[in-house]
């Protein structure tokens, strides 16, 4: 049997009397690609917080790589890695000394962040622009560079939220490759996208609508759940019964 | 009489030593009353022709006119005429909505009740939070609101750059419904998008990439370019598939596309197929499916794209 690398129970979080998320329930296997798709305001960045140990529950449960989201949230940051389109790496840093920054952060010693620095910036083909500041790399380079860092200390999960956004078609996928290698190292992969075709490379996925989960499967039976032929249609079904809009 | 033309414009940013050229040699044209999409990736170039157009920013060098006026010599003239949704949101945020609507009449010395028929449907949906300050809406509603005071001025030209980023599908289906009903009305649109399922509601396209305009066409004419046979291919493994796939000599390109992944040829011998399928079948996957298939905007563009970072 595979191993849970997340798993949540009746998890909730309330803002006053807002439900933000309302008792979710589900898990994720270890080195799965998990999507975690909504509309905007549905919930998402809630429940990532909350499972990347930044921010606690109102009820219900839930553990990360095995730590509990209440009690042990410093040892679930040591166990993940981040990534988010709106905040990677530093622009004012160079190449290397975001990998160094980010590694030393995340507790690798001077030997590694070296090796793993080099072997990295050589996998993606940049090891000349390891003095280069962030700031002067094209977006495709920086979100690719952003991903790698995020998994320098090979962690058991790796969250990313909207890692793609309005990077050119040729990155996105060359975005994937990388998903796509770290997931078969065994990392697990819990990720959010607009795009749909991407919600089509996770192995299962959850749409969430009004802080609920109203759907959790593999994309090609979600699309037999909702007799469509893209998961797109799919969203579309599910989202446009949404009552509340907001980011 | 074309409501917008650009003839070689460039425009590069930075000091002499570090120049970085936006926009390379751009040329086109948009017809009165045409809806025409601008695709491409962030750092292609489109909001910097945004700023040429709306007369913000001057070119290097080139030409460039909208509703008939010079963008460098009447741009008062311009900014009169044309309505501009920047790519960030730029209203007051301290304003309430019915105040911020209000505020962009009376600078352009009308006000809510002459234009209020252009808005109204869009207006609507938002009127229940007038009295909410900007700052406070959803996404959505503030996108809403950003175009009623786009509009508010009954502009001949209309200027979105990337109105639907970062906007879920139900949002984004929505915004392009109101687009359609405001080109009815004869309004000309110029529309930016990093989404290219949102191409083919356009009435004609312009593909940009690092500053180059690629292409210029309807989006029936520009898949029509797209130069050999296209294949999709799926399985129950579709990682194993693509390395695969990737790895036979004959390809020249494969990429994931959703439940499928897209791939051509380099020869264009009709045993290409068989072949591959002999070969794939060596290590069998359960369920492979391979098919021709008609190439999409998404599909030309990664074709006609630069190399990534070679």
């Amino acid at each position: 049997m595979s191993e849970i690398a997340i798993k949540a129970d009746k998890l909730t979080k309330k803002f006053d009397d807002f439900v933000a998320v309302d008792a979710i329930t589900f898990d994720v296997k270890q080195g799965e690609i998990f999507g975690f798709v909504g509309a905007n305001g549905a919930g998402k960045t809630t429940a990532m917080r909350i499972l990347c140990g930044l921010s606690k529950p109102t009820s219900g449960s839930a553990t990360v790589a095995g730590f509990d989201v209440y009690k042990e949230t410093e040892k679930i940051k040591r166990n993940i890695g981040y990534m988010s389109q709106k905040f990677s790496l530093y622009d004012d840093l160079t190449v290397m000394e975001n990998i160094t920054f980010y590694a030393g952060i995340y507790g690798l010693s001077d030997k590694e962040i070296k090796d793993r620095g080099e072997s990295l910036l050589s996998q993606l083909g940049i090891s000349h622009e390891a003095k280069t500041f962030v700031a002067s790399l094209p977006l495709g380079w920086k979100q690719k560079l952003a991903f790698s860092v995020a998994v320098i200390h090979e962690p058991k999960i790796v969250f990313l939220d909207e890692p793609t956004g309005g990077v050119d078609p040729v990155t996105r996928r060359q975005f994937w490759d990388l998903i796509y290698e770290a997931a078969d190292r065994g990392i697990t992969v819990f990720v959010t996208t607009h795009y749909m075709d991407e919600a089509e490379y996770c192995n299962r996925l959850t749409v969430m609508v009004d802080g609920k989960i109203d759907a959790l499967d593999t994309p090609t039976n979600l699309k037999k759940q909702f007799s469509v032929d893209s998961m797109d249609k799919v969203f579309y079904q599910l989202a446009r019964a949404a009552k509340r809009s907001g980011d | 009489m074309a409501a917008i033309t650009l003839d070689n414009i460039v425009k590069t940013y930075g000091e002499k030593d570090k120049k970085v050229l936006a926009v390379d040699r751009a040329s086109f044209s948009v017809e009165e009353g045409e809806m025409f999409g601008l695709i491409g990736p962030d750092g292609a170039g489109k909001t910097t022709l945004f700023r040429i157009l709306t007369t913000l920013l001057l070119p290097d060098s080139g030409t460039a006119s909208v509703a008939g006026y010079d963008t460098a010599k009447d741009y008062t003239k311009i900014r009169n005429s044309v309505g501009y949704m920047p790519g960030r949101f730029s209203l007051y945020q301290d304003l309430t909505v019915e105040e911020n609507l209000q505020f962009f009449a009376t600078i352009f010395n009308t006000t809510i009740e002459e234009n209020y028929h252009l808005i109204k449907d869009i207006y609507v949906q938002i009127e229940p939070f007038k009295d909410r300050r900007a700052g406070k809406l959803s996404g959505g509603m503030k996108q809403k609101l950003a175009l009623c005071c786009a509009l508010i001025h009954k502009p001949t030209v209309l200027f979105l750059d990337e109105p639907t980023t970062g906007v879920d599908v139900v949002s984004r289906v929505e915004f392009w419904d109101m687009l359609k009903r405001l080109k009815a009305q004869g309004i000309t649109i110029l529309v930016s998008t990093p989404y290219m399922d949102e191409a083919v509601l356009c009435d004609r396209i312009a593909l940009i990439q690092n500053g180059k305009i690629l292409s210029v066409d309807t989006p029936e004419n520009t898949v029509r370019k797209y130069p050999t046979k296209l294949y999709a291919a799926r399985s129950d493994d579709m990682h194993r598939l693509l390395k695969e796939i990737r790895s036979y000599p004959d390809i020249a390109s494969c990429f994931t596309f959703g439940e499928s992944m897209h791939f051509t040829f380099r020869s264009d011998d009709p045993h290409n197929i068989e072949k591959l399928k002999a070969k794939l079948n060596k290590a069998p996957h359960e369920y492979l499916e391979i098919k021709e298939i008609q190439p999409g905007i998404e599909d030309y563009f990664i074709q006609i794209s630069e190399p990534a970072h070679e």
